[in-house]
């Protein structure tokens, strides 16, 4: 059970039960959808540059925990970063979740709180719900608007 | 208390792991020791390129694959066994007939009925047919327990209607077809009718003969045999009439230059070297099936799916989905409020039980249903009563985990064992 809890700590659980930064954004400047076809998770990511940084970012999404308790975390970690900014920190996090680098402390900035998700990489068939979120957001702020899941492919 | 035997010391991998609750034997089976020791044996001292060799082991080969198809065209009531086409299973079979048939019978303006409840295997290659030809495609609606609704069948089929294609058995929720009313509604206006038989021929006795209809599509895999083998059963004279799926070798009579004559039933519709060692396991897989009965078989997992319906539907949260356990087979569709058919899927992973998430390939009848996922359980000769209890205490794990030690959304009633609409 120590693997669960680490994976639904009460942050994820919370997330899940109340999304941050949930609903369409109406003066967004570029939005895109990620779809994972194998379990039918399905986020849409709005985003509002101001020049290079995010002024504002939003989602929407149906489909397990993980996937919406980690574009809720996402949208929180990544308002006012740059573009750049925000590549680097998805990478980060993408190392975290699979487990190529420890967790980082909770105290540890915007990466600190996202690895509340570090449990995932226990997991390794939950990767991609964790990461579904971050290649939306990525596609939405380079204006295309259907991220899809590279490592998904067709429906079973 | 209802006794249930296990049969769980027959399939090696169960036995190598104790602690394993597998219950998705409706994405495909477990194989028993004695599948797999044919198929061995068969390698071992029988294998040679069939049909092809001067030599005594090609002959031996040959009569295995003919032996074989003999054991599997009995297990079904086929009394001609010609008319069963080995395949890769079900999705081939399905689009052999969509293609080789669909294609050369089906005119623009004619009608094509599929089910609300199909796999996608049964469902695309019709859809896409219909859009080739410029035929109608029509989906008949369920009842709200999740049956085919037969009347609304009957008011769908037309005299332009070529082809009724269903499930016998729902891989989602479960759902038993009465093919008798199906049949006899198709034939009133001389339409096919094109049976996938996935999820009946593994868990019930299936009489060809009885049931009436013109295709019957099924997967060795579900049924004990190893992937890559299945069937397609076909009337003779449709199959006769149908131009071949694949050309090749071994389904040819005499290729000339700028024509080519077809080889007889089945040999037309099996091009290139076919799946023996397949095709001897899957004997092997009949050969068990009809030891212990079919028709305990589906008193086994009637059981145990009655045992289930009740005890997650007693539970506050779970909704069920389909009709009761007599006109279902061992399938049982949930989900459970304010957790996530994926996150459940993880959560009992960790108790040793295995059971599917996600829209089952069905997505047509899960869009009807209002839900994205639903978790599914579903049963075989091995699984007991120790399953059902680890499938339930797994639930209400996750229950505590997501929503706290106490019994969640008060207020809430156990749903009865229907669709929640
Ligand atoms: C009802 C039904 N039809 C068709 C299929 C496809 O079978 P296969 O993948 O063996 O071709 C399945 C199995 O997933 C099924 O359950």
């Amino acid at each position: 059970m120590s693997d669960l809890r680490e994976l639904y700590q009460s942050v994820i659980l919370d997330h899940n039960r109340a999304p941050r930064n949930y609903g369409p954004l109406a003066d967004a400047t570029g939005h895109a959808e990620g779809r994972n076809p194998l379990c039918g998770d399905e986020v849409t990511v709005w985003v509002r540059m101001e020049g290079e940084r995010v002024a504002d970012v939003h989602f929407v999404g149906t489909g397990c925990a993980i996937s919406k308790a980690s574009a809720s975390l996402m949208t929180t970690a990544v308002k006012g970063k740059t573009a750049a900014e925000v590549t680097t920190l998805a990478d980060q996090f993408r190392a975290v979740v699979t487990g190529q680098v420890p967790a980082p402390p909770p105290s540890d900035g915007a990466m600190g709180r996202l690895a509340a998700l570090s449990g995932v990489s226990r997991f390794p068939i939950r990767v991609k719900c964790a990461t579904l979120a971050w290649h939306a957001l990525h596609a939405a702020i380079a204006g295309a608007p259907d991220a899809g899941v590279p490592d998904a492919r067709v429906s079973p | 208390m209802t006794t249930v035997m296990t049969r769980r010391a027959d399939f090696p991998l169960l036995v190598r792991q104790p602690g394993l609750h597998y219950l998705d034997s409706a994405a495909t089976a477990q194989k028993p020791a004695v599948v797999l020791d044919a198929e061995r044996e068969f390698y071992e001292t029988s294998y040679a390129n069939p049909h092809r060799g001067a030599y005594a082991l090609s002959a031996r080969a040959t009569e295995c694959y003919h032996d074989a198809r003999t054991g599997v065209a009995r297990f079904f009531g086929l009394r001609d066994a010609a008319c069963l086409i080995f395949t890769r299973g079900t999705t081939e079979s399905l689009n052999l007939v969509a293609t080789a048939w669909g294609m050369h019978n089906v005119r623009p303006g004619d009608e094509i009925v599929v089910t609300r409840l199909e796999h996608h295997a049964n469902f695309v290659p019709w859809q896409q047919l219909a859009l080739a030809r410029g035929a109608a495609f029509r989906i008949v609606e369920l009842t709200p327990d999740g049956r085919v609704d037969i009347d609304l069948l009957r008011h769908a089929v037309t005299p332009r209607t070529k082809v009724v294609a269903v499930a016998h058995v729902s891989n989602a929720l479960g759902t038993i077809t009465p093919l008798g009313e199906v049949a006899a509604i198709a034939r009133s206006v001389g339409a096919l009718v094109v049976v996938d038989g996935a999820q009946s021929a593994p868990h019930m006795a299936v009489d060809i003969e009885a049931l009436d209809v013109d295709f019957y599509a099924f997967s060795g895999h579900k049924m004990g045999a190893p992937t890559g083998i299945g069937g397609l059963i076909g009337r003779r004279e449709i199959l006769e009439a149908m131009p071949p799926y694949q050309m090749g070798g071994d389904m040819i009579e005499v290729v000339g230059d700028e024509r080519t004559s077809w080889n007889v039933l089945p040999h037309k519709f099996e091009a290139g070297t076919p799946n023996v060692g397949g095709a001897v396991a899957l004997a092997a897989a009949v050969r068990y099936l009809t030891s212990i009965g079919m028709t305990e078989v589906r008193r086994h997992e009637q059981t145990l799916t009655a045992m289930a319906i009740e005890r997650l539907g007693a539970l506050p949260g779970v909704r069920l989905y389909g009709p009761d356990a007599t006109r279902r087979s061992g399938v049982v569709s949930f989900t459970v409020d304010g957790i996530h058919a994926h996150d459940l899927a993880t959560i009992l992973d960790q108790e040793g039980v295995c059971v599917r998430a996600g829209h089952h390939c069905a997505q047509p009848l899960l869009r009807r249903l209002g839900v994205s996922a639903t978790a599914r359980a579903s049963f075989f000769v091995y699984n007991d009563a120790a399953d059902v209890d680890a499938l339930v205490s797994g639930v209400r794990s996750a229950q505590t985990l997501f929503h706290g030690p106490r019994v969640v959304s008060p207020g809430t009633p156990a749903r009865p064992a229907t669709a929640s609409r």
